[in-house]
Order: structure tokens, then C-alpha cells, then sequence
């Protein structure tokens, strides 16, 4: 069985946010007014922030000396996701490949998953998203569609929650690809799209129950921890600290 | 043909086939506040939840707040009803209507705050077509549908004897769908024997289910908070401590809904002190239990002083909830100080000078002089003396002692006042449950552990949601005893049989002083051993 996880070098990562701006335009990500967007209603599946996020001990100092940290984070795609436990009409669930989705079709707005989640990872549509001049030309027409079932980067309506979903929609097509070509799917031929853009090649990606894949190797090195290990989500994603 | 006393009759039946001009102006008004917030739910639904102050990572707000505190004051109608009912409390009589009305209001617009809240109100049934057990908001789902259905048989049933009053004694200028309504409500009653105990049988079995009914309702709605792992709110004595909340508030919007109504109706001879006095004594008890939860709470997450959950607690002792954190808590202290002390001051006090009602008065104008001076002047003019901390020590210091001469010249004030003392703590205790339930759910909200610590403020919409909410509590509320008696009246009736009964019953009269020689000690006469 495949178990879909990603690891982040935090020592190779710039924070230059080339992952975010990937995934918005992979995953069609509403762009909100800089109005909205002031008020914490700005969506961003992967998100780039100073961490600590809200420094409390950590403190950065003043400038010369100054240490600042940045963290990037996806979905960590739990193996006990708490949204999945709160969600009442199975919007968002885990499947076969540890990959938690959200189905838009299902979910009825009631954002207790958003509020669930310790990682912050669920966004909700405040309002209908809009999408100006040439943006509005080229979104990606990847969906993924079926009776009840709207998933991927097909264009939200408002008042859903939507996340990261390791780029569902890459998955499909490359699984489709090697069907057509009347061969076998390998781990390797798929990558969410921050992964493909990572400026430091900080990202990799991989299946977690591959004894040999780099994911299952990086995952074992010293530098090895996952965010907020304490709430007992077991996330996979996976963070190699800083040096 | 059902006989009805002529008191009774004028009293409670009457009047509800007469509708001044009051009323209609209350209906008139309420409706334009409904209105109103009709049309800015319809611009919600139209724009999204944008129109709501709510965001990340404020995602619940004001509705949420609201729903937990109108299914909050929905257990008025349980406690007294069911409870006072399984434990044989005759005075409970009077006031069982007012508070299962209470109970059915509150729950229907506290559901509506769910679908306010929901980003598709349109997807609502999925719940039921897709639901899932484990997710607690389903858990929710059921026990408040369990509830709502519960408490509307719970007031319908008691209300049938009365339905067939009404039936049998509508003046004849009632209009005729009123005669159909009732006939067709009161579902052929007539009053015989098999009825009754067939009735009353019904009430005993239903109040004893309504009960722990009523105690899931509001252990789940914590658990829908206290199941997550989010900071302040993974807490095990959220079940509990809603509950008690939940029964608190509601009797505070009981003993509200009880005076309007015998105000308004001039029921004086059928809510009486009587009512006022043992109810009291219930609120006295909760509030007590209310302080000794809240502090419990709080005492857990100031000692283990958790990275993610000091945040929480921090931002209400001094950050920015503080002043709704502590308007909370002066609130429900001027409820117990206004409930406990009154009665236990001598009247010999009202001799000494601190015990004038006027002192309280000016105390009031000082304290609160006092503390806008020290809330809105950065620095206070008296600096050469004192240190800037140790000026705004003895500002709180004098404000404290100034509050605390308000309440003892108004404690003697309240001394003969019951009614008035139990208003009052009654006001407080329903707006100290709602600042309440805002501390617990928005602070948390706004201190996650991976997003920046934000802020909340409601707008116009959630606001006028809130009002238009309440008016429909209160217009529910009116349209209701303006259809139904607000006194059970063959609950009333019963009561009286008793009670002349028991007048009969002769208590055998101790025998006088001597004729029996008395053991000297407890069990043993003397030689006797």
C-alpha cells in the first residue's frame, strides 16, 4: 500500500514562497482583495510564516542580532487527521493512500474542521471566489468530478472549506498515464506541484511504506520531526530541522 | 363541560381574548427588528460569510456564541418542570408553563444560530442524509432533535386539560378558528378518570426521560469544543460545567419571563413571593457552582502554564477579553452579593449610614467617574505623590470600595424587594452567561498555535442577527400566551385541592409538658439499666 508523505529540508528551504505561488496556480486558490486579505481571509494551502508563529519564548532579538526562522507548511496529511473525526457528513476524509481530501460538493460550511485542525492548514470561502482579467483565463481545467463528489482544483463555491491535497489531481493523471500506456504506476512519477517548484529542491516526495524511497530514508535521519508532535496527529510531513 | 374557577378565569383566560394596543405595538416592533435582520441574512446569503467579522482564525463567532446560550437558557423548562415535577414541588405549579415555553423558544431560535453560521444553509439535511457518528456535531444533531421534540410534547401534554378549558369557557366573541384551535388541540379531552391517569402518567414518564435528554444536550454542545485539541478548550470539565451554566442561565431567563408575565398580566396572587424565594434559592446554589467551575478552570490552565494554552488565559485575565472576562465576573458576584446578602442584614442596619440607599447611589456616580478617569487618562494628574502603578493600585482600590458601598446600601434597598433583587440578579446572570460563553469560545479562536494570534469584533450582520434572534425569542414568546394560558390552570387548580386538603388534616396535638415523664438522657431511662 502506498502511503503518500513529503519531507522539508528547513535547511535547504529559502523561504521564498515559490511553493505557495506554485500551488495557488496548480490548485486554483481564489485570490482575495488586499481588503479581505487584511481582515485573515487570504488563502494560501501551503503557507510560508515566521516560526515560532506567535513567539512567545522564542524571541528573534533585535537587528544585528537577529535569528529568523521560517517554516512552509502543506497539509501534514495526518494518519489521525482531527478534522476527518469532527467533520458530520464525511466532507473531508482520509483514503486508501493516507491522503486527506475535501469533498466541495459535500461540505455544508459548518467550519468545524477549520477549527479543529492545531495546524491551521483549512481555509474557508468567506465569499464567492473571483478571479481578475488574465487570471481568470488560465486556471487550471484539472477537476476532479463525480456524482456527489467535487474535488482537486475544480473552482470552489463559497461558503466550503478547502485545503492541500498533495496535488490529488497529479495523482489521477499520472495513475491514468501508465494505465493508457498499459504499464505499472511508480511512486516516482508523481509530485505535487511545491514539490516540482521548490527553489532549493528542499522538498521531496514519496511513498512512506517504500523501505527504499527518500522519503522513508530521510525520515529516519536525526534531524527528523514533525510539527506539533504533542497533539498526537502523526502528520506526514515531515521536517528536517535546521542546522 | 369543563367547570373553571371565576378567579381563574378572569385572570388567566381573559385576558387572552383581549389584545390592547400594547401589544400590537410590541408585535409591530419586534417584527421590525426581525425584519430587519431577515434582510441582512438574506445579504449574507447572497455575499457569504464575508459580511460576518468572522476569519481565520476567528472561523466561529458571535453565532456560535449565541447558540450555545439560547440552548443554554433552553434548560430553564427542563430543570423546573421536569425536575420540581419528578420531586413533587408543589410551588413548582404556577411557573411550569413559562418555563417549558422557554425551553421550545430557546431551542428553535438557538438551532436557527447553527444554520446562520453555516457557509451552505442549503446542505443542512446532509446531515442527516450523510451524517456521521462520530463527529460530535451529530451527536448534537440527535440529542438537540431529541430535545426539541421532547420538550414540544413535554409543553404540549400539560397543556391539555388546559386547551379543553379554553375550549369549553372562549367567550363568544372569541373568534371561530380560535374555538377550532383549541378544540382540535385539546384532542377530544373530557376530563374523566382513564384521561387523567393516562395523562398524568405520560407527564411522569416524559419528565423523567426530558431530564437526562436535557443534561446530553449540553455536555455535547462542550464536547463539540472540548473534543478538539485546541488550547483552553480540551478540557474535561466542559461537560459538567456547560451543564451547570446551561441550568444557570435558564433559570435566570426564567425568573425574567416570570416577572414580565405577572407583571404584565397581574398574576400576583399566582406567582408569588413563594416561587421567588425557593427558585432563589436554586440560582444562590448555581451561582455558587458556577464560581467554584469557572475557577477550577481557569486555577488548571494558570498553574501548567502550556505554551499553547497561557495565551488563552492570558488574553482574558489582562489582555484583550479582559474586560468582558471581568464584567463577567462582577456581574455574576452582583447576582449572588444581591441574592445572598439582602436577606441576612439585620434591620437595625438600615440605622447606620452605610446602609443608606443613597450612599449607594453616590458611591454608583463615583465609581463610575472613578473608573472612566482611569480608563481614559493616560496619566493621572497626581503623579508627584505616588508612582504611576501605585496611583492606578489605589484607583482600583477605590473603585472596588466604592462598589462595594453601592452594594451595601443597596443590599438594605433590596432588603424588602424580593422581586426586584431577583430581577436583578436574573439580568446578570443572563448577560454573564453570554460573556461567558463569548470568553470560552472566541479567545481560543483567536490563540491557535500555528496561525498569528488575531482578533475578533463582530459586525452589523452578526449583530443584527443577534437582535433580530432575540426579538423572535420574545415574539415567540408573546404570540404563545396570547394563544395559551400563561398558568397551567388545572396544575394551579390541583395544587389548591391539595392544599385545602392538607388544611383539614388534623395534626395530632403534642401531649402537655409533665404528663409524660421524659428520659433524662437519649435512650435509657435512669435504672432502668
Amino acid at each position: 500500500m502506498t502511503r503518500w508523505a513529503m519531507v522539508i529540508d528547513l535547511d535547504k528551504c529559502v523561504a521564498c514562497q515559490g511553493c505557495s505561488i506554485a500551488c495557488r496556480f496548480e490548485n486554483n486558490t481564489p485570490v482575495v482583495k488586499p481588503n479581505e486579505a487584511l481582515k485573515g481571509r487570504a488563502i494560501r494551502w501551503n503557507d510560508v510564516f515566521p516560526f515560532p508563529t506567535n513567539p512567545l519564548e522564542a524571541d528573534p532579538g533585535e537587528y544585528p542580532e537577529t535569528k529568523q526562522r521560517y517554516l512552509t507548511r502543506p497539509c501534514m496529511h495526518c494518519d489521525n487527521p482531527p478534522c476527518i473525526k469532527v467533520c458530520p457528513v464525511q466532507a473531508t476524509f482520509r483514503d486508501d493512500e493516507g491522503l486527506v481530501r475535501q469533498n466541495y460538493a459535500r461540505c455544508i460550511g459548518c467550519r468545524f474542521c477549520t477549527v479543529a485542525c492545531p495546524y491551521g492548514v483549512r481555509y474557508f470561502n468567506w465569499a464567492a471566489p473571483e478571479w481578475e482579467g488574465s487570471l481568470a483565463e488560465h486556471l487550471n481545467p484539472d477537476r476532479i468530478e463525480g456524482p456527489g463528489d467535487l474535488e482537486g482544483p475544480a473552482v470552489r463555491p463559497k461558503g466550503v472549506v478547502e485545503k492541500c491535497t498533495f496535488c490529488i489531481q497529479r495523482l489521477h493523471k499520472a495513475r491514468a498515464r501508465a494505465e493508457a500506456e498499459g504499464r505499472e504506476f511508480r511512486a516516482d512519477e508523481y509530485v505535487p506541484a511545491c514539490v516540482q517548484t521548490c527553489t532549493g529542491k528542499a522538498r521531496y516526495f514519496g511513498d512512506l511504506d517504500d523501505p527504499e524511497s527518500t522519503v522513508t530514508l530521510l525520515a529516519k535521519s536525526p534531524r527528523a520531526f514533525r510539527l506539533l508532535e504533542d497533539v498526537g496527529t502523526h502528520p506526514k510531513v515531515i521536517y528536517l530541522r535546521e542546522g | 363541560m369543563l367547570q373553571i374557577d371565576a378567579q381563574d378565569k378572569a385572570k388567566l383566560i381573559d385576558p387572552l381574548f383581549r389584545a390592547g394596543i400594547r401589544f400590537w405595538v410590541a408585535v409591530a416592533l419586534l417584527l421590525a427588528v426581525i425584519g430587519w435582520g431577515g434582510y441582512m441574512y438574506v445579504r449574507q446569503l447572497i455575499y457569504g460569510l464575508s459580511q460576518t467579522g468572522m476569519q481565520r482564525p476567528a472561523y466561529w463567532g458571535v453565532y456560535m456564541v449565541n447558540f450555545i446560550f439560547f440552548i443554554g437558557i433552553s434548560h430553564a423548562g427542563t430543570l423546573i418542570s421536569a425536575i420540581l415535577r419528578v420531586t413533587g414541588a408543589e410551588w413548582r405549579r404556577p411557573i411550569t408553563r413559562v418555563a417549558e415555553a422557554i425551553t421550545v423558544f430557546a431551542l428553535v431560535v438557538g438551532t436557527l444560530q447553527i444554520i446562520f453560521d453555516m457557509g451552505r444553509p442549503d446542505r443542512v439535511l446532509f446531515v442527516f442524509f450523510y451524517g456521521r457518528l462520530q463527529s460530535p456535531l451529530l451527536w448534537d444533531a440527535i440529542s438537540v432533535t431529541a430535545y426539541l421534540l421532547g420538550s414540544v410534547t413535554y409543553l404540549y401534554l400539560p397543556l391539555i386539560p388546559d386547551l379543553a378549558i379554553l375550549r369549553d369557557n372562549c367567550p363568544p366573541t372569541a373568534p371561530r378558528w380560535r374555538k377550532g384551535l383549541y378544540s382540535l388541540l385539546s384532542l377530544g379531552w373530557r376530563g374523566n378518570r382513564t384521561q387523567w391517569v393516562r395523562l398524568e402518567k405520560a407527564i411522569a414518564v416524559l419528565a423523567v426521560i426530558i431530564i437526562p435528554v436535557a443534561v446530553s444536550v449540553h455536555t455535547i454542545i462542550s464536547w463539540i469544543l472540548a473534543t478538539t485539541v485546541q488550547p483552553g478548550w480540551h478540557s474535561t470539565i466542559f461537560g459538567p460545567y456547560f451543564v451547570v451554566g446551561a441550568i444557570f442561565s435558564g433559570i435566570g431567563a426564567l425568573f425574567m419571563a416570570m416577572t414580565i408575565v405577572r407583571r404584565l398580566m397581574r398574576l400576583e396572587n399566582y406567582i408569588t413571593t413563594r416561587q421567588y424565594r425557593n427558585l432563589g434559592l436554586l440560582f444562590i446554589a448555581m451561582t455558587a457552582i458556577w464560581f467554584y467551575f469557572t475557577y477550577a478552570e481557569h486555577l488548571t490552565l494558570a498553574a501548567g502554564q502550556q505554551t499553547a494554552e497561557f495565551p488563552v488565559l492570558a488574553s482574558k485575565l489582562w489582555g484583550q477579553f479582559a474586560p468582558g472576562f471581568w464584567l463577567m465576573v462582577l456581574l455574576m458576584g452582583v447576582a449572588f452579593w444581591v441574592l445572598v446578602i439582602p436577606p441576612l442584614l439585620p434591620r437595625r442596619a438600615g440605622r447606620l449610614v452605610l446602609f443608606n440607599p443613597r450612599l449607594a447611589v453616590g458611591s454608583g456616580v463615583a465609581a463610575v467617574i472613578l473608573f472612566a478617569v482611569m480608563n481614559y487618562s493616560r496619566n493621572l494628574p497626581l503623579t508627584a505623590a505616588l508612582s504611576q502603578p501605585g496611583i492606578r493600585l489605589t484607583g482600583w482600590v477605590l473603585v472596588g470600595l466604592a462598589l462595594l458601598g453601592v452594594g451595601l446600601g443597596g443590599a438594605f434597598w433590596l432588603k424588602d424587594r424580593l422581586v426586584t433583587a431577583t430581577v436583578i440578579a436574573a439580568v446578570c446572570v443572563v448577560v454573564g452567561m453570554w460573556l461567558e460563553r463569548w470568553n470560552i469560545v472566541v479567545p481560543t479562536m483567536t490563540h491557535p498555535r500555528l496561525i498569528p494570534f488575531w482578533f475578533y469584533r463582530p459586525t452589523l450582520t452578526e449583530i443584527s442577527l443577534t437582535a433580530a434572534s432575540v426579538a423572535l425569542f420574545i415574539l415567540l414568546f408573546l404570540l404563545f400566551f396570547k394563544l395559551f394560558p400563561a398558568v397551567s390552570i388545572w396544575e394551579v387548580a390541583e395544587g389548591r385541592v391539595i392544599d385545602e386538603a392538607r388544611s383539614r388534616v388534623k395534626i395530632p396535638a403534642p401531649t402537655p409538658v409533665g404528663a409524660v415523664s421524659r428520659p433524662k438522657h437519649w435512650g435509657f431511662e435512669e435504672g432502668q439499666q
